[in-house]
């Protein structure tokens, strides 16, 4: 029996289990909730933790094995047949298949690495509340999701990973939905991730209508035009549209990423637990616009517009983000904005044609946003739910383990050497520079800059100094338990070595992860070999290191030791310092301009004339009157004296008598 | 010099008289007389044409009705009496438990 299970067992049929897992998973903890309702008990916590957590880290083991697998081959590639075909029909054919390449790979072993990392911290943060199986329901589907996002072998199985992923952050912002703060918090972000869906969807039919007709070779492509494959081979069939359809994607991307100008949601969306906030809004979900616009850079590279557009509202987000981290108050709001700042540099990377170094920054990213982000929920967790970093301050002492991981975060995101992100942020920087765009290039140094400020300040504030809270307060913060500190320290070391897998050539290393996706980028990289280059590479790097180095000690000084000092400077630039703090009023533009509008034209067209009036009054009631009214005219016939029928019989009969007769 | 059409013109007038009493009288016994009226005006016209055509099927047909009238008559007295049991009145229009 044994022998014949091992026939079945092939890299094809394993790679299934890695989506089948964690949807096994959130099934399971959602029919245990359910039931559990319905029976008016309590869920087992022990059966939630064990399932919620064993199926993403078995999700996880699949796609190692996979990956060891396929590095024995010389291309580390693989199609799965289709596990069936989704629609059939006579120009379009969408089956339900995955794809291995070097970029999905990257993309599943982050996810479902980054992603069982959390879901254990969680059994920590989450283990007090009513809603813990619930939670992990949700959590296990977002991975369902996000795991046929970023596997997805067309273009419309990759939407329906994005809409479902966009559902979980939905389900999770609103999580503690009680609060109506946090439930409209979900619901901002579900309505502005609409938004740049709709244009997802129209680059979809313009690719769709493109390919139709461009009258393709039948029997090659059988009509699977969503197929990225296809698209691929047949991309020069898409070069007229190449600008609109790759505009409108990143309309979407947009949506996703959280950029200017629909990053509004992604600050809101802090309203939700703070693993949640690690995994979906910081690790994996809001990269997947970045994933998408990688996946598709053979569309891009067509499109001069559509990639200097990228770059531009990249850099433009990077630095805008980052201006807005530097003065909030909210812990988790600057990371908010720090991640948004992030997934900025991302785009910058993009739009200049280093999409390995994008993806890299993903990767590195991942690693230590997740990090900062369980940080400050372990802060928040141990000061009670407190959030304001003006009430934190000397937390060191009390919390070793989260401060000195945080550190190593906070290092790791300003791009201090050795940590991660110095590597993919220098090659952001690097290649920014080097392609030419001198104005791109300056607004990420800033940004860097920038970056390393607001993360030393949040970190001076909330670890360093004295406490700014009272005393019994003071004595009741404690370390998080065993299973949340373990992560971070997990985490911790990931965003030390987590760049070494990329450094570059100059440093004496391979740059190991660009040639691992080069194939996947294929002609869309030029990789330059320029031998001067190399000296141009060192200068930028040190000044960049010295620069954040810079900003990161000031900001240490600044807000760890003489806290006077921020304060009076805050008041001697009171316009700058309000503008910032209130985000440049870009959400009460938003309003005045566009929620209000369409809300009145709702309210006094669309509800009280079209609904109420037109549908309800016409339609719904106006039958119901019409068929009264004629109930009420038939009755007045009906009035039970027999003569009165008899006459109405007697004056047909004579009406009948005389079409007969005359 | 009284024709075939003289008769059946004092037919018709019966059977209208009779069609009218029916549906304007309210009295149960002069509908039931109506009706008689109108059946008389039918065996008129059957005696006419019987004696028109020179045919004995017109007779055998009045004394037909003649039958059905008595029957009729019988049926619709006993309606009468169980009404008039029920509710002590002749007139139709106070009869009106069809009302919908």
């Amino acid at each position: 029996m044994l022998r014949t299970l091992y026939q079945y067992i092939s890299p094809q049929s394993l790679s299934w289990l890695v989506i089948a897992f964690p949807l096994a998973g959130a099934v399971i903890n959602g029919l245990h909730s359910l039931v559990t309702a319905r029976l008016k008990k309590h869920t087992s916590h022990f059966l939630t933790s064990l399932v919620g957590c064993l199926f993403p880290i078995l999700s996880f083991v699949i796609v190692c094995t996979l990956f060891i697998t396929l590095i024995g081959f010389p291309t580390p590639t693989m199609n799965t047949p289709p596990l069936f075909t989704w629609i059939f029909s006579n120009h379009l054919t969408i089956d339900f298949g995955l794809k291995f390449d070097q970029l999905s790979l990257v993309m599943g072993m982050v996810v479902t690495g980054v992603g069982s990392l959390i879901h254990i911290y969680s059994m920590g943060y989450m283990g007090h509340d009513e809603g813990y199986t619930r939670y992990f329901c949700y959590l296990n589907l977002f991975l369902t999701f996000m795991l046929i996002l970023v596997l997805a072998d067309s273009l419309l199985l990759l939407f329906v990973g994005w809409e479902g992923v966009g559902l979980c952050s939905y389900l999770l912002i609103g999580f503690w939905f009680e609060d109506e703060e946090k439930a409209k918090a979900g619901k901002k972000a579900f309505i502005v991730n609409r938004i740049g869906d709709a244009g997802f969807l129209l680059g979809m039919f313009l690719i769709y209508t493109t390919l139709v007709s461009a009258q393709l070779p039948a029997g090659e492509t059988e009509f699977r035009f969503f197929n990225i494959d296809v698209i691929r081979n047949y991309s020069a069939f898409l070069m007229p549209f190449a600008t609109p359809i790759c505009l409108l994607l990143f309309l979407g991307a947009c949506g996703k990423s959280a950029q200017i100008p629909l990053y509004v949601w992604l600050p809101d969306a802090m309203a939700g637990p703070t693993p949640v906030s690690a995994l979906i809004h910081a690790a994996t979900m809001v990269t997947a616009g970045v994933y998408m616009v990688a996946r598709l850079n053979f569309l891009y590279v067509l499109s001069p517009v559509a990639l200097s557009t990228v770059a531009w509202v990249g850099a433009a987000t990077a630095l805008f983000a980052a201006t807005i981290g530097l003065v909030q108050n909210d812990i988790k709001k600057v990371l908010a904005y720090s991640t948004i700042s992030q997934l900025g540099y991302m785009f910058l990377a993009l739009g200049v044609g280093a999409f390995s170094a994008a993806i890299f920054h993903l990767m590195t990213h991942a690693f230590f946003k997740a990090l900062l982000f369980l940080g400050s929920g372990s802060v928040i967790h141990a000061m009670g739910g407190e959030q304001d970093i003006r009430n934190y301050g000397g937390l060191k002492d009390k919390l070793p383990i989260t401060a000195w991981t945080f550190v190593v975060g906070a290092l790791a995101i300003a791009g201090i050497f050795p940590f991660a992100g110095f590597f993919s942020k220098d090659a952001i920087l690097w290649h920014a520079f080097h392609n030419g765009h001198t104005a791109l290039w300056l607004m990420g140094f800033i940004g860097a800059g920038l970056t390393a400020f607001y993360m030393f300040r949040l970190v001076g504030m909330t670890f360093f100094g004295q406490p700014q809270m009272g005393v019994s307060k003071w004595n009741k913060v404690h370390e998080s338990p065993p299973s949340m500190a373990l992560v971070l320290i997990f985490l911790g070391v990931l965003s030390l070595v987590g760049g070494w897998v990329g450094i570059p050539e100059v440093f004496g290393g391979a740059d190991r992860f660009h040639y691992w996706l080069a194939p996947v980028f294929g002609k869309s990289v030029v990789h330059e070999t320029i031998e001067g280059s190399h000296a141009s590479e060192i200068i930028l790097t040190v000044v960049s290191f010295l620069w954040v180095l810079h900003f990161a000690i000031l900001a240490w000084v600044m807000y760890a030791q003489r806290r006077e000092g921020p304060v009076k400077l805050a008041e001697r630039l009171q316009l700058v310092y309000k503008t910032l703090l209130n985000k440049y009023w870009v959400d009460e533009i938003y309003n005045f301009v566009f929620i209000r509008p369409i809300r009145f034209v709702s309210e006094k067209f669309l509800w009280n004339v079209v609904d109420a009036k037109v549908i309800d009054g016409c339609g719904v009631h106006g039958t119901g009157h019409m068929v009264l009214l004629w109930n009420r005219l038939i009755t007045m016939a009906q009035t039970g004296v027999v003569q009165q029928y008899l006459f109405f019989f007697v004056v047909g009969a004579v009406l009948l008598i005389w079409k007969f007769v005359f | 010099m009284i024709t075939l059409n003289h008769y059946l013109i004092l037919a018709a007038l019966l059977f209208c008289i009779g069609v009218f009493g029916v549906l304007v009288r309210r009295n149960l016994l002069i509908i039931f007389m109506s009706i008689e009226l109108m059946l008389s005006s039918v065996n008129l016209v059957f005696i006419s044409f019987a004696r028109y055509l020179n045919s004995m099927d017109g007779h055998v047909w009045v004394f037909m009705v003649l039958t059905v009238a008595a029957a009729e008559a019988a049926v619709g007295l006993g309606i009468l009496v169980a009404l008039f049991r029920n509710k002590p009145t002749l007139y139709v229009d106070e009869v009106k438990n069809l009302r919908g």
